[in-house]
């Protein structure tokens, strides 16, 4: 190393600029657009979406594209598949009713109740797993054993008991499930409350004074959100399965209302003579299950604050 | 600390003791009948190993715990026996700066709401106001007025740390409690926020109980030190008198440990290990916490706790081996 020749005045001295030691080069993203980002790289994920927004757009737009309203009845055309019946795209069932308006109202119907269902459910839930988390001892106690004795009882034995005593309908549908849907929410959110209330940050907000309610809608709550839609995601298509079990098993909305579940059980009478009349509603519930689940997977990769990078 | 005395006492810790009930007849004495006092201006250091105390005692003082029994005096009034008005009205006097900075903001908020969250809580400025004191507070620590609407995940722990500082700093409190302030971070960053906490000290005429288990940074920081062994004290004097002359056993054990930046002092240190572990706070036994370690242990060491007795001035002492 005699060729390198260091001496003092190659040297210069540069110090350090506190200011910019500070700085911060990364754009500044919230955690919602951080999440999104992150689950935009997810293909899977994403064609669920976008098949779950057309089909949601399809069950409200669906029953406008044919000129026939779902319970109209046409009896010149009985369970004509399409091609026997030009201007029916799927067909027509055994009243003569024109099927692609039938599925595309059957599957709004479905939606409606899931997602109301599901809604009344996580509010339910938040508010009693909150409740729950944040007082603890022997209240947290007595809640969750009510709720340990409430949901140890099947889950669809509840929803027949209710709909054989309120009768069947839109209105009893949303209560039975709501009803019987929140256990598995309150336990989700009070373990979120119960790990989240002794983080140094809720401390800190306890030592500048912050109230309860302040503690549990600032801190508490937007921190838990994230295991919360993701739960919301994977319970909605629950919901739309039960609803259409039910109303396969002839416990759904009356004729002539139209559902998924309704539609199937229809369609499943006329199977071994007429398949088409099945295929159609069971697609869509396929697409449906499998879309809600792959795009919960997604959220759940998406919103894990393990994986930000 | 010659004027020590003459200085108006800020808080003063009488007896206070701090039990938790872990399972059915154990009871973890966490915190053991301390006293001590804090006069205006001043920082005391409180030192000891992982799990004897010191956070509890942080903690319980500004009530983040209801103390089991004793009393916590700031300013001539007792902080246990608050209602929640007046309690509100302390946390604008004292407040904390957390051991970990990556748990100690919430990951949801911006840094200008974490900051201003103290300001919104007890409605000191609104608007236009609220954001230039968030600015100024940010550029008091150090950061620029341009992190006010970031997330705490961009920030590293050295900055994250600053962000607590001004957090606590909003609602200008008189007494700050720093919980292991500088533990969680790099020692290159540890003596910059050190150094930041002074300068704030003398800049607001602020008043810290320092905790921390790294002898030399409090050494640096602090007028007076504490030792904690077992939720007591066991000795407590100004920290010129404690690193020159420690009197407990423990605190001697304690301050052989810490290294010599002198290579020739270095290598004549003799280190003073201690047999054994701590022993568990759950159901202590009586007399001395330290009677199971103590080379000078005798009969009356296990019979009777030693209180805590100005050997020296203004250098106290929790031993009955101590002359």
């Amino acid at each position: 190393m005699s060729d390198v020749n260091l001496t003092a005045e190659k040297f210069r001295h540069v110090g350090k600029d506190l200011a910019k030691s500070q700085e911060v080069i990364r754009p500044s993203l919230t955690y919602w657009q951080d999440a999104w980002r992150r689950l935009k790289k997810n293909k899977v994920a994403i064609a669920s979406l976008i098949l779950l927004t057309f089909i949601v757009i399809m069950s409200f737009a669906g029953p406008y594209i044919l000129p026939y309203e779902f319970d109209h009845q046409d009896f010149t055309v009985i369970n004509k598949t399409a091609a026997e019946a030009p201007g029916h795209w799927f067909g027509t069932d055994a009243l003569g009713r024109d099927i692609f308006v039938r599925v595309w109202k059957g599957t709004q119907v479905s939606l409606a109740i899931a997602v109301i269902a599901v809604l009344i459910n996580v509010s339910i839930g938040i508010i009693y797993g909150g409740i729950s988390g944040y007082v603890g001892g022997t209240i947290d106690n007595v809640m969750m054993r009510t709720v340990d004795v409430l949901f140890s009882i099947p889950q669809m034995l509840w929803v027949i008991m209710l709909i054989v005593v309120i009768g069947p309908g839109f209105d009893t549908i949303v209560i039975a499930l709501a009803l019987t849907g929140w256990g598995g929410m309150s336990r989700l959110v009070r373990g979120q409350v119960l790990q989240l209330r002794e983080m140094e940050f809720v401390l800190a907000a306890k030592t500048l004074g912050a109230s309860g309610r302040r503690v549990i809608l600032r801190h508490l709550i937007p921190n838990s959100l994230g295991p919360i839609i993701i739960n919301l995601t994977f319970a909605i298509p629950g919901a739309i399965f039960t609803e259409a079990f039910l109303s396969y098993i002839g416990l759904g909305l009356p004729v002539p209302q139209a559902s998924l579940g309704t539609l199937a059980n229809d369609g499943a009478n006329l199977l071994l003579i007429h398949p088409y009349q099945l295929m159609y509603p069971s697609i869509v519930i396929v697409v449906l299950m499998l879309g809600f689940n792959l795009l919960g997977d997604g959220l759940r990769d998406a919103l894990d604050p393990r994986l930000r990078q | 600390m010659s004027n020590l005395e003459e200085r108006k006492v800020l808080l003063e810790v009488k007896n206070m003791k701090k039990y938790f009930k872990v399972g059915h007849n154990a009871i973890l004495k966490a915190v053991d009948d301390i006293s001590f006092k804090i006069h205006e201006g001043e920082t005391l250091g409180l030192v000891g190993e992982s799990g004897c105390g010191k956070s509890t005692t942080g903690r319980t003082i500004i009530r983040l715990y209801d103390a089991t029994g004793g009393e916590v005096i700031y300013d001539g009034m007792d902080v246990h026996t608050l209602n929640r008005t007046q309690l509100k009205d302390f946390t604008r006097n004292a407040q904390m700066i957390f051991q970990d900075p990556y748990a100690s903001l919430n990951p949801r908020m911006t840094v200008g709401d974490i900051v201003g969250e103290g300001i919104d809580i007890h409605g000191l400025y609104k608007g236009i106001e609220r954001q230039k004191r968030i600015y100024e507070l940010l550029e008091l620590v150090g950061l620029n007025k341009e992190h006010a609407s970031r997330f705490p995940h961009e920030f590293s722990g050295g900055q994250r740390q600053r962000i607590g500082i001004a957090r606590s700093l909003a609602i200008e409190p008189k007494f700050i409690v720093c919980d292991e302030p500088i533990s969680a971070l790099d020692v290159s960053i540890q003596a910059q926020v050190v150094n930041l906490l002074i300068e704030l000290q003398q800049k607001l005429g602020l008043t810290y109980l320092f905790i921390a288990h790294d002898l030399s940074m409090v050494k640096h920081i602090s007028d007076r030190i504490a030792v904690m062994y077992l939720g007591a004290i066991v000795e407590l004097a100004s920290s010129e008198d404690l690193y020159e002359e420690p009197l407990h056993p423990y605190t001697k054990a304690l301050l052989s440990a810490v290294p010599i930046p002198d290579p020739t002092i270095e290598k004549e240190r003799q280190r003073i290990i201690l047999e054994g572990d701590v022993p568990s706070p759950i159901n202590p036994p009586g007399g001395c916490k330290f009677q199971a370690r103590c080379e000078l242990c005798q009969d009356i060491c296990r019979e009777k706790r030693p209180e805590l007795r100005e050997v020296r001035p203004n250098h106290f002492v929790a031993c009955h081996m101590v002359k």
